[in-house]
């Protein structure tokens, strides 16, 4: 929060379902920033909002669920030129609106075997991504690919190209869909559990190649995830949410080393460390996630909380406050102040 | 856990570990009407779900009302639908009017004929001044119900035993024949070699399909050619040549079944298809390598754990399997290949009105076509919900 | 791929091997040989026949022969070109057969066309904009294209137009163009009578082919590859021609091999209803006379034609679909 101008600043987004069982705050006020290069990871459990959240930003979110409120604040020129544009405003559909996703703002899906068309060759796919954004011929557009290709650590790039998604393996899969993200040299990269459908010898070789990536062309990334082992691997902030809600955010070091919200200590107790004495039950939160159609009044977080205060926290929903230099939480414990409605 | 696969092997909400399904996964924190549907077994799942498809539910009432027709149409019907009378041909039907001067109480109007004396047809018009009284439950022909129990109590039929005059609620035939009751008759025959045949079906299809499916290897090689060859035949010319090649002189019940043979000759290989992935997709699960584990014979995993769990399947594509086949019986009897008079179906009944001819004289006589699409239309909406409540895990 | 197609048409002629015996065997199933109803039904006619001639009919095809002889005396008179003559029209088969199969043939295709020019639009349609007014409408429809068989459609329509035009909308030519040589004005002529027995005709293709293409789009327009395209910034509707509309064709192909098929053959229905020049009505006369050579050829075009459908669908979802292509070479 010290850049004043950061690359996405999300502020208050507000994302429901409209279902026939009744209405599903799936996101319910998220804010965060991300600056300039910056690997922000966004950590929660199934079901949190995460996937909900970014899709919010790219404005994908489909029927029945819409964008109810907020704002989403995107930068890509650093403060200069026309300042600020709200995503939110668009429409998602309009041409302003898809010419930045793809070209401002790409994804890297959870599932790269799902992502690809199985009857159009990758190549076309990425060619298609660059196509639509650049002004280059064809020819051009394959050379690009294969240059991505290249970069990307994918073998014999010129070969690939032609080859269908089915053809390649896991790993190479994924790293064809990061050359696609990576087509237009986006300044914001959003990456949406991109290593989850992969053994763990390649997640960890994925996470490197990301990391150099984003060294070299300093480019954002928003990193989902419900790995706390990866936030600590790539990210530099954290955003910790819940039921569709922010708990905390912070640097990743002050998120691992000092967690204030209940909820994000009581997420780092349930990791096995080295240290966790052998044949001992791992700490895990108490309760389940409760059903989406009856949310708990006030603070979402408080029927499994170890430090619920009686008649504070289930009747008021906190706000996300800064509780020191760097770290901000929404919980009474440190603050009192309740959201107007 | 094995001795009921069908009600616990798979867990009917499918837990997913992405948060794109952030909606239904986010019932994995089930609370008490959930954990009602964990133990419920799968039969009542399926009904579950099935209730929801209002449509489907209606279609199903309706099914009801026709089985009903099939399995008793002579309390249905208001004549025998043999009687022929030379003096009543081509009536067009008779409206039936349900409040008269002394409020609720059907009737129709008698008819009187005329013969036109251009064209030398007769021309029928109702007379006004002879209401016929209807009733519920009139005694009238005698008839015996499931070829068991002779009674002469009809559904509908004119109440006052002095008026002689019949009435026929869908007109008469060239020959003077009631086409309702004809009607009521022919139901019992369309109807049941649907089902005859999907019987079949079901049977060659689950036994060949189940095989091949379940031993693999060379069995289903051949198996599955000889679906492959039957199912490139065009289905239609050989269904003509079959029945043509029915002897004349044979009986109505030969004709009968030798019908639901022929139409379930090439019927089955669907149903052996669908038997054969279910099949396939089955010996991979776990609760089948659980019970060959525990030392299960085969017969018995076959029908104990693995055609329970596609029982629900097999019923539906029934469904949607048993109007294709009134279909084809319809168009066979119509063309004059499949059932011969005497018997009555739906095909035979729209014999009457093969040509334009017939159908510019009594119009009315294209109404059996009604009767199958009715028929049709209902078992399939039906089969539709019975299909997709069928799988719960979807 | 070259070699997909090579395969297949090396099945071609055990195919039609198999597809010969069938139709072989489907006319000699009726009890007794054609001669002897042949001779019945003249009798009943009230001519004689020569016994000379009775004894070359039967000498011609081997009747007195064991049935392999007879099959093969058959198939090789085929096989020569020679169809042998109607016993009921008393005019050689080929010449029956020529122009209806034309005709046949060209009713088929032009169904077919019809069939998809108006199912897909529909299907998609339908999928894009899930339970809108005009979804409902194309889903009852399509409930009723499927539950109405294909002639009553034809009797009602023939009534209608009759009762209240006048028209008669059967057969496919003008009277004055019957028997009349081929001509462009002819074939105007027919142009001007086809589309009423193609629609008929592919009412129920129409609806069933909306229905599975409605289907498979919804199931396609689930998948992630469509939030992938949208996350590129394509248009919508763009990306829905060009991944899942594609996708969703590839089934679609496979039904061509029994569809098309399905047309020339379930034409006999509509065509006998309303008087169609095409051989559906001449196989159907065939049976009831007991013209079995006349009957044996038609069912043996029927499934060479069915042959022939299988295979386009074979090759077009070979060209379609790089995993049928690669896991069949």
């Amino acid at each position: 929060m010290s850049n004043p101008t950061p690359l996405l600043s999300v502020r208050n987004l507000k994302t429901y379902f409209d279902l026939d069982e009744g209405q599903v705050k799936a996101v319910d006020g998220v804010s965060f920033d991300v600056q300039p290069g910056q690997v922000v990871g966004i950590v929660g459990e199934s079901g949190c909002g995460k996937s909900v959240t970014i899709k919010s930003v790219l404005r994908i979110i489909q029927p029945p669920g819409r964008l109810v409120e907020g704002e989403i604040l995107f930068n890509p020129d650093n403060g200069g030129g026309q300042g600020p544009i709200d995503l939110a405003k668009f429409d998602p559909n309009s041409k302003q609106m898809r010419a930045i996703r793809g070209k401002d703002i790409a994804l890297i899906p959870q599932e790269p075997m799902a992502a690809f068309s199985p009857v159009h060759t990758i190549g076309n796919q990425i060619m298609e991504a660059i196509l639509l954004h650049q002004p280059v011929t064809k020819k051009e557009a394959r050379q690009i690919t294969i240059e991505r290709l290249r970069e990307v650590g994918v073998p014999s790039p010129q070969d690939r190209i032609d080859a269908y998604s089915w053809e390649l393996s896991g790993g190479l899969r994924q790293r064809a869909m990061i050359a696609m993200a990576l087509a237009c040299n986006p300044k914001l990269l959003i990456a949406d559990e991109p290593t989850t459908a992969i053994d763990v010898t390649t997640q960890a070789q994925i996470l490197n190649l990301l990391r150099n990536l984003q060294q070299q062309h300093n480019t954002a990334i928003i990193f989902i995830t419900h790995d706390l082992g990866v936030i600590a691997q790539i990210a530099d902030y954290v955003v910790v949410m819940y039921l569709g809600r922010v708990m905390e955010t912070g640097p990743v070091d002050d998120i691992f080393h000092a967690p204030q919200h209940p909820y994000t200590r009581a997420l780092l107790e349930s990791i096995p460390t080295i240290q966790s004495a052998p044949r001992e039950p791992l700490p895990t939160i108490a309760g389940s996630i409760p059903h989406p159609f009856n949310r708990p009044p006030g603070c979402p977080f408080f029927p499994r909380c170890p430090d619920f205060i009686p008649d504070t926290c289930n009747a008021q929903t906190p706000t996300l406050q800064p509780i020191n230099q760097r770290q901000s939480a929404s919980c009474f414990l440190y603050h009192d102040e309740a959201e107007e409605n | 856990m094995t001795t009921q696969p069908s009600a616990k092997s798979i867990p009917p909400l499918t837990e997913r570990d992405d948060d794109q399904h952030a909606v239904g996964g986010g019932l994995s924190g089930f609370d008490a009407s959930a954990e009602a549907i964990y133990v419920a077994p799968n039969w009542k799942l399926v009904w579950w779900r099935f209730r929801k498809h209002r449509l489907a539910v209606f279609s199903g009432v309706v099914t009801l009302i026709i089985v009903t027709i099939a399995l008793v149409p002579g309390f249905f019907s208001t004549q025998p639908p043999e009687q022929i009378d030379s003096l009543r041909t081509f009536i067009p039907p008779q409206r039936i009017h349900f409040f008269g001067p002394d409020g609720f109480g059907p009737y129709v109007y008698d008819i009187t004929g005329q013969r036109n004396p251009t064209t030398l047809m007769m021309e029928w018009v109702p007379d006004e001044s002879k209401p016929i009284p209807l009733g519920f439950f009139v005694r009238g022909y005698d008839y015996e119900i499931l070829g068991l129990i002779p009674t002469n109590i009809h559904l509908i039929g004119v109440s006052d035993p002095a008026i002689i005059s019949p009435v026929h609620f869908l007109g008469t035939d060239r020959l003077g024949r009631d086409q309702w009751s004809r009607l009521m008759y022919g139901t019992q025959v369309s109807l049941s070699i649907g089902l005859v045949a999907v019987i079949l079906s079901i049977f060659l299809g689950v036994l060949l399909g189940g095989i091949s499916g379940y031993f693999g290897g060379w069995i289903d090689m051949i198996i599955q050619r000889l679906i492959e060859l039957l199912q490139s035949l065009p289905p239609i010319p050989i269904w003509m040549a079959l029945t043509a090649a029915m002897p004349r002189d044979w009986t109505v019940e030969q004709v009968y079944f030798a019908i639901t043979i022929i139409l379930s000759l090439i019927g089955w290989t669907t149903m052996g298809r669908e038997v054969r992935g279910r099949f396939l997709a089955l010996r991979e699960e776990d609760f089948v390598t659980a019970a060959e584990l525990i030392g299960c014979s085969k017969p018995r995993i076959i029908f104990r754990h693995m055609v329970p769990t596609f029982m629900s399947h097999i019923i539906a594509a029934s469904t949607l399997a048993i109007p294709v086949m009134i279909i084809n019986e319809t168009f066979l009897s119509f063309l004059g290949l499949g059932l011969r008079p005497p018997a009555i179906s739906w095909g035979v009944l729209l014999q009457e009105a093969q040509n334009l001819q017939s159908v510019a004289t009594a119009p009315w006589l294209l109404l059996p076509g009604l009767a199958v699409v009715i028929t049709v239309l209902a078992l399939n909406i039906l089969g539709d919900g019975l299909r997709d409540a069928a799988d719960p895990y979807s | 791929m070259l070699q997909y197609i090579i395969k297949r048409l090396l099945l071609l002629p055990f195919l039609l091997f198999i597809f010969s015996v069938i139709a072989f065997a489907l006319i000699q199933a009726p009890p007794g040989d054609f001669v002897t109803s042949y001779i019945a039904e003249l009798a009943a006619g009230g001519s004689a026949v020569e016994q000379a001639q009775i004894d070359a009919l039967r000498e011609q095809y081997g009747l007195d022969q064991p049935m392999t002889v007879q099959y093969v005396k058959w198939i090789t008179r085929i096989l020569q070109g020679d169809l042998g003559v109607s016993l009921d029209w008393k005019k050689p088969n080929a010449e029956l057969i020529g122009e209806r199969l034309a005709l046949t043939l060209l009713l088929g295709l032009f169904t077919f066309i019809f069939t998809w020019a108006v199912a897909i639009p529909i299907g998609i349609y339908s999928a894009t904009h899930q339970y809108s007014a005009l979804d409902y409408f194309f889903t009852i429809f399509n409930y009723f294209g499927i539950a109405t068989p294909t002639f009553m459609t034809a009797l009602v329509v023939m009534w209608l137009a009759f009762k209240y035009f006048g028209v008669s909308v059967t057969g496919l030519f003008s009277p004055e163009y019957i028997d009349a040589p081929w001509s462009w004005a002819k074939f105007m002529d027919l142009l001007s009578h086809i589309w009423f027995p193609m629609v008929i005709l592919g009412l129920d293709g129409t609806a069933r082919l909306a229905r599975v293409m409605r289907a498979n789009l919804l199931d396609e327009l689930k998948k992630p590859y469509m939030e992938m395209a949208r996350a590129k910034g394509m248009s919508e509707w763009r990306l829905v021609m060009k991944y899942p509309v594609r996708l969703a064709l590839n089934p679609l192909i496979s039904t061509i091999g029994w569809y098309l098929p399905l047309l020339f053959s379930g034409s006999v229905i509509v065509a006998t209803v309303l008087n169609l020049p095409t051989i559906g009505p001449l196989l159907l006369r065939a049976l009831i006379t007991q013209d079995m050579f006349l009957a044996g050829i038609i069912i043996l075009i029927y499934c060479g034609l069915a042959i022939i459908g299988t295979l386009i669908s074979d090759i077009l979802l070979a060209w379609i679909d790089p995993r049928i292509r690669m896991e069949e070479s």
